[in-house]
């Protein structure tokens, strides 16, 4: 270090810093689906209590799942979740490059290759669960 | 060639008469072509000469000039002016102290490169004429891009761990480490692991990403950060599961 | 310097994000198509309930909640540290005890069907 002066040191906003750009913004945003997978597992975990509980217990759960306040709750869910595969997906290329002797596997074969098997889980959830 | 008059909104300090910086203006005659370096080369030069700054190639490739251009880590010589409209505020590289104007202390960015062993520690001593190591071309595809380091420290710039938690080793420092580990002439990865898997290593990372998108030579370090995670949790499961496994 | 510990929660936190990232809208879907007058055949109580009775399906639910809650507890970490909240060790306790309290519920309701 320098014999001329101190140095200055800039304070860095411990609880504003991700407001200085919007990378940072849609960061927080990504590491806030957490928030939201917790919830639906909640949900998934009452389900579980209440269908040990009988029959009653469970078709009320239902019923009040699926009730308007329900769907809000499971909308905004939904919408969270959606962006936690998308942003999930989207950097597995990084994590997990795929090297094939001196090339590489474009990113976008294996992000693809990860919605493609995205889709097929979600139709095959809904086909098992008797939705269709 | 045409000319036009940019502002330039430039964070000065000067540590033995200031308590605090402060920006100064300057509207200086450029050439459309320019990038900021430029300017401040002609501030410098003709205007001001007291305005402090580190550069030297002008093309991108020895990592000198880094600084904040509009709140983005960029290297003064790859900013062109034509990018910008409008007042152009420069700061020095966020994240470091400030030693004077533009000039930051990257001792803290220097001591962590030398932990993580960025050389070729061989597997084996090997004489001279056992010959050369021999490497097929695959090989070194393997770990080539993160050879691509210039060490102008954007990535430390950009990323927000490191702003808020000094002690971490940092995005360049560990690339360059997993650099040297992919290396297929290297044995030096059990050395490395004692820094980088560390929790001021690695683990301080939350693949926030930033580090990779103001990369000015595409060297994607969150990526080898990932990379480094996936690897040191497999070996912690074959450290603790099969501990009879020495590598 | 010593290796960290944290490979532990993160492989938890990294497969519950595989896991989660591919199921998640899809289980979500489910239990939001009822309101919209589709109902699922699983979810009428005695298919759930014989579902729920099969070992494999004790064994599907239990590993599919188990993942969600300690990558949900591992990344609330972190983003509570993004927040500025300072005392990490008090939070990962907290966040850890809470996904174990939720993995020991999840377990113990499934045996009672």
């Amino acid at each position: 270090m320098s014999a001329h002066g101190k140095p200055y040191v800039r304070e860095v906003s411990r609880y504003a810093w991700f407001f200085r750009s919007p990378r940072y913004l849609r960061y927080m945003v990504r590491e806030v689906t957490c928030v939201f997978i917790a919830l639906h597992a909640l949900i998934l975990l009452v389900a579980l209590r209440r269908l040990s509980e009988g029959r009653e217990a469970w078709e009320s759960f239902l019923h009040n799942l699926t009730g308007p306040a329900g769907v809000v709750l499971q909308l905004v869910i939904l919408a969270f979740a959606v962006y936690h595969s998308t942003s999930w997906f989207n950097v597995t290329p990084k994590a997990m490059p795929v090297q094939i002797g001196e090339k590489f596997l474009p990113g976008a074969v294996i992000i693809g290759a990860h919605y493609a098997g995205w889709f097929v889980a979600s139709i095959a959830v809904l086909f098992l669960a008797g939705a269709f | 060639m045409s000319e036009r008059t940019v502002e330039l909104e430039v964070l000065r300090f000067n540590p033995e008469t200031d308590s605090e910086p402060r920006f100064q203006r300057y509207s200086v005659p450029c050439m459309n072509e320019w990038v900021v370096l430029d300017a401040l080369n002609h501030v410098k030069e003709i205007m001001d000469p007291t305005l402090s700054y580190r550069w030297s190639c002008h093309m991108a490739v020895c990592g000198s000039c880094g600084m904040m251009i509009n709140g983005e880590p960029k290297l003064a010589c790859k900013a062109f002016l034509r990018e910008y409209e409008g007042v152009i505020r420069v700061e020095p590289l966020a994240h470091f102290p400030i030693q004077r104007d533009l000039v930051t202390v990257i001792d803290d960015f220097v001591t962590k490169l030398k932990r993580v062993k960025p050389y070729l520690i061989p597997k084996a001593v090997q004489p001279v004429e056992a010959g050369e190591f021999r490497q097929s071309p695959a090989e070194l595809k393997r770990y080539k891009q993160y050879t691509l380091c210039i060490n102008c420290m954007l990535c430390y710039a950009a990323c927000p761990e490191y702003g808020l938690v000094p002690k971490f080793i940092g995005p360049a420092a560990i690339s360059l480490a997993h650099r040297y580990n992919e290396d297929s002439r290297d044995g030096g990865r059990e050395e490395r692991q004692q820094e980088i898997a560390s929790n001021e290593g690695v683990w301080e990372c939350s693949f926030v990403g930033a580090c990779s998108e103001v990369c000015p030579e595409h060297v994607d370090p969150a990526g080898a950060l990932q990379q480094v995670k996936i690897k040191s949790t497999v070996d912690w499961y074959q450290e603790h599961l099969m501990p009879w496994n020495k590598k | 310097m010593a290796k960290s510990n944290k490979p532990i929660v993160w492989g938890l936190f990294a497969a519950g994000g595989t896991v989660t990232a591919f199921l998640t809208p899809a289980l979500v879907l489910l239990t939001l198509l009822p309101a919209f007058g589709v109902m699922p055949e699983l979810l009428a109580y005695d298919n759930l309930r014989a579902f729920a009775g099969l070992w494999i399906g004790k064994l599907i639910l239990f590993g599919m909640l188990f993942l969600m809650l300690w990558h949900a507890a591992h990344r609330l970490r972190v983003t509570l540290h993004d927040f500025g909240v300072r005392a990490d060790g008090a939070v990962a306790v907290a966040v850890y005890l809470a996904a174990a309290a939720g993995t020991l519920a999840a377990g113990y309701f499934l045996l009672r069907i």
